[in-house]
């Protein structure tokens, strides 16, 4: 079978608009770190389970290698380089830093992602909920607990900024 | 590195817009709605379409919506959205129990309802649910649109009677009356969070006016080689009996002796068709409880404070 005809797509990535022919068979997670060289999301198991890959689509977290990136064409992905705004971190990427949340640092960015969406709809979560959030999503370092931490740091201190 | 192989692309604007793609691409075509059980199968050349129509876009097709007799829910509903939704409050919590425990959290903010049930994974989850609260699924087509029994619309593993040029676009549920107290229930056992089961049961009961003859009965399997995702036999053997221990226990073993699990890398055969016939009571009971509190007024059962035995 012939190859099929690349696809014009324009995805606002972060907040700026990138425009880019692809093959609709490419995944979000490779036109991301492959096409627009934002190599802070990661590609991990493939399989939609370690969520190494999570970016937001429009409003949600997503499992990038699960999405095809003609699906994001008209549509917002927020990456881990777009969570910090205007030089500042992001609470949660401070609670990450504070309570050594990441040790190889390998899952750490789809963590975040999901964590910044959890507190945008659940402020104040309980430990209990912030492991349900996290729950597709798999850490081999830190056994999870900092990981938690982190997050409830990230509660606690929603308005902090990096020392 | 699992990509999908070569294929071409169609977003549809509209469903009509989806059968006249779907017409003109014939059964080279699938459709995709937020694409979590088919391209999976596309990365592992177990799907190989030539050409993917894209519904995702349909917001026509993402509803819940509960009239007096009936809940609806479009095929592009999110797994997130339905496990929100006030609608499946009361006789419906059995899809809160089983949405609960669909995949993960993330996954379930894209997957829909639809692309689910039409994946027809021999496990997947909704599949018993519907089949226990005997769900009506509704395919639109070139001549319009027919609506099919769910106990008759898996053909087999991955397979459905929606035909090439066809699209589900819905799915409803018919509540049983006020008068009736009615109730249901999901308990499944993984391996580990956001994993397929290996055994699931979900049910649907309702109860006579003195609260202990069974007027209805649904009994969903999953994952243990249920005909047709249900326990009809079970099914037959309540239907008229009181809800006493005793009988919930019976149904359990017919159950488990119905079914047909196979052994695989989730756990062996026998261990399985336990868990059918375990999985059977523990909704049973928990279906039971949750009709008998009906009448407490609120009707506001499906609440996470479920007690012990019946």
């Amino acid at each position: 079978m012939a190859e099929e005809p690349d696809v014009r797509i324009t995805v606002n990535v972060n907040g700026a608009d990138c425009s880019r022919d692809v093959e609709p068979r490419l995944l979000l997670i490779h036109f991301l770190r492959d096409d627009l060289g934002l190599t802070g999301s990661h590609w991990g198991c493939d399989t939609s389970n370690c969520g190494a890959c999570v970016v937001w689509l429009d409003e949600r977290p997503v499992k990038s290698c699960t999405i095809l990136a003609v699906i994001a064409d008209g549509r917002r992905v927020r990456t881990v380089e777009g969570l910090e705004r205007d030089g500042v971190l992001d609470p949660v990427q401070v609670g990450f830093a504070r309570c050594h949340g990441l040790q190889c640092g390998f899952c750490t960015p789809g963590m975040m992602l999901t964590a910044r969406w959890l507190l945008d709809h659940h402020p104040d979560p309980p430990p209990a909920a912030i492991r349900e959030a996290l729950s597709g999503q798999v850490c081999r370092c830190t056994g999870y607990e900092n990981i938690i931490r982190a997050v409830r740091w990230a509660a606690e201190n929603p308005t902090s900024v990096p020392e | 590195m699992q990509v999908p192989a070569h294929v071409e692309y169609e977003k549809a604007g509209s469903v009509g817009h989806a059968l006249t793609l779907l017409a003109r691409y014939g059964p080279t075509a699938r459709v995709l709605a937020g694409g979590h059980s088919l391209i999976p199968m596309m990365k592992l050349r177990l799907a190989q379409p030539e050409t993917l129509i894209d519904i995702g876009g349909l917001a026509e097709l993402a509803f819940v919506t509960r009239t007096d007799g009936e809940l609806r829910i479009g095929a592009l509903t999110t797994h997130a959205k339905l496990l929100e939704a006030p609608e499946t409050a009361s006789q419906f919590a059995i899809l809160q129990d089983a949405e609960r425990v669909i995949a993960d959290p993330v996954v379930r903010l894209w997957g829909t309802v639809g692309g689910s049930v039409c994946q027809a994974d021999p496990s997947e989850d909704l599949s018993a649910a519907f089949a226990a609260l005997r769900a009506t699924m509704v395919i639109a087509g070139p001549e319009g649109n027919r609506s099919v029994p769910v106990r008759d619309f898996f053909t087999g593993p991955y397979e459905t009677v929606v035909g090439s040029g066809e699209l589900l676009t819905e799915i409803r549920l018919t509540a049983a009356p006020a008068s009736f107290l009615a109730g249901s229930a999901y308990e499944k056992v993984g391996r580990r969070a956001g994993d397929w089961p290996i055994a699931a049961a979900g049910v649907f009961v309702s109860l006579d006016e003195d609260r202990a003859t069974i007027t209805a009965a649904g009994i969903g399997l999953t994952a243990v080689g249920a005909d047709r995702f249900c326990a009809a036999e079970a099914e037959e053997f309540l239907l008229g009996r009181l809800a006493t221990v005793e009988n919930v226990a019976r149904a359990g073993q017919i159950a488990a002796g119905h079914c047909r699990p196979v052994s695989d890398q989730r756990g062996p055969a026998d261990f399985k068709r336990h868990l059918a016939g375990e999985l059977t009571v523990r909704a049973l009971r928990r279906a039971v409880q949750r009709a008998l509190r009906q009448t407490r007024g609120s009707g506001a059962t499906g609440s996470a404070a479920d007690g012990g035995g019946a």
